[in-house]
């Protein structure tokens, strides 16, 4: 039972473990025994040397992923664009243009700002993401695994989902941060976003009793602000992660006798057509969010211009 | 589920997908959706236009068919006037003509008669004479002869 258990957690912490390409420090030990003399940009073959290489590393599967299926998003999009015409839509134009205008509708609905980057923008993230997440729903070893015969190394980790690790969506919503941060500031100023941050939401109207304010406004607001790209990017995290683990719990159990595999499988097919709908979800809560984001960012208070 | 430069990579890679969508795919995608939607507008608009049109054809086709009716039956009616008028007309003109020709042809027989008369009174006077002449020649009997000129006078 102790060797099963071993071998399920190990199961579990090598599908969660990222491929890694970092750089150790001079000194090292290595997961086989050998000690580094310098410095080595290299592979991390344990999630331990992972976690030695702190900030100096990237995750090789996640980007690669992201950045394939980001490519197949633009490619296949740009290729619709570039062969549509006025005329009546057939197959893969129609599709795209459902999507597109179904983002149209939602962005011109909650973004009443002149930005023409807002939509495409959504389009992007929205299909991205999707894509990102639709990764969850191949089962949880086969890319792996083919990965590992593929490489020859067995102990190959390889995560497909880039939308389970926290650097993917927590970049992207870093991303919208700067953007926001970006528009914030060329919509109101320097001045008119540091009234924003300074000057709300209490308000009084006599500039003393402002003055004395503004530390408590500053920290709600600060809050608030940073608040929205750590919650953006950790929510989609969050339930990608959980679906992801979910995925892996049932895979485990596919080992355990007839009775396990028939159970598993039915496990598996009802997360999946669940998952269907959290995937797609959560892309559109992205997408949403980022739109409401950009929109507050525009957003000019009119009463306050007038005051002081 | 380290925090590192991954976070950095996948920032830059997501601004450049928004960039290449906001450059490339965006505008030709919504650019052909709106001439679609325009193309569309405009033909409803023609087509509504165009059963207008056909509307107000049809009622004016009805309007010409009526009057073109009202026109035909008006020359009817001056037609059958006028040939009324014309039966009538020679109807006259036919009687006018048959009274003249049997007046005339009453004067000429008066005429005849007349001339007649005048013959015949013209031929009794000389039969008369000519009787008288025999008789004389024969036997005058003034008495006798009175009468009997007398019966010739009275049946002329």
């Amino acid at each position: 039972m102790a060797g099963e258990a071993q071998t399920a957690t190990g199961y579990i912490q090598h599908h969660l473990q990222n491929m890694v390409f970092g750089k150790l420090p001079a000194g090292y030990t290595r997961a086989d025994g050998t000690v580094l003399s310098e410095s080595t940009w290299t592979m991390a073959h344990s999630s331990q040397e992972a976690a030695d290489m702190g900030f100096w590393a990237v995750h090789l599967d996640t980007l690669g992923w992201s950045i394939g299926l980001g490519l197949l998003f633009c490619f296949l999009f740009a290729r619709a664009a570039k062969k549509a015409s006025s005329d009546v839509p057939r197959g893969f134009q129609s599709f795209v243009e459902l999507v597109t205008e179904f983002v149209d509708k939602l962005v011109k609905e909650t973004f009443p700002h002149r930005n023409t980057m807002v939509a495409p923008m959504a389009l992007t993230i929205f299909v991205w993401v999707f894509l990102m997440n639709l990764m969850d729903l191949v089962p949880v070893d086969w890319l792996p695994m083919a990965a590992a015969k593929i490489s020859g190394n067995d102990h190959l980790f390889f995560k497909v989902v880039p939308t389970t690790d926290p650097n993917a969506t927590l970049g992207m919503a870093l991303a919208v941060f700067a953007l926001m941060i970006f528009f914030s500031l060329r919509e109101k100023g320097a001045i008119g976003f540091i009234k924003e941050l300074t000057l709300h939401p209490f308000h009084t109207g006599k500039w003393y009793f402002d003055l004395l304010l503004i530390p408590f406004n500053f920290l709600l607001e600060a809050v608030s602000l940073i608040a929205k790209p750590i919650s953006l990017g950790l929510r989609l995290f969050g339930n990608l992660y959980a679906g992801e683990m979910i995925f892996i719990l049932i895979a485990i159990v596919f080992g355990v006798g007839v009775l396990g595999f028939i159970g598993a499988g039915l496990m598996h097919m009802g997360w999946a057509i669940f998952h269907v709908l959290v995937i797609t979800l959560q892309a559109f809560v992205f997408m949403v969010l980022t739109t409401v984001y950009m929109a507050m960012a525009h957003h000019r208070d009119e009463e306050h211009e007038h005051d002081q | 589920m380290n925090i590192n430069l991954t976070l950095i990579g996948q920032s830059i890679t997501f601004l450049a997908f928004v960039w290449f969508c906001w450059r490339f795919v965006w505008p030709p995608l919504l650019g052909v959706m709106q001439e679609r939607e325009q193309k569309i507008a405009s033909g409803l608009e023609e087509a509504e236009r165009a059963s207008k049109d056909l509307e107000l054809a049809r009622r004016k086709a009805a309007e010409q068919l009526k009057e073109a009716k009202e026109q035909a039956a008006e020359i009817i009616d001056g037609a059958n006037k006028r040939a009324n008028q014309i039966i009538e007309e020679a109807k006259n003109a036919a009687e006018a003509e048959g009274d003249r020709l049997k007046a005339a042809a009453k004067a000429e027989i008066e005429q005849e008669v007349n001339r007649a008369k005048e013959q015949l009174r013209s031929r009794v006077a000389t039969l008369a004479v000519a009787g008288a002449e025999k008789i004389l020649s024969v036997n005058i009997d003034a008495q006798a002869h009175d009468d009997l000129i007398e019966k010739l006078a009275a049946e002329l």
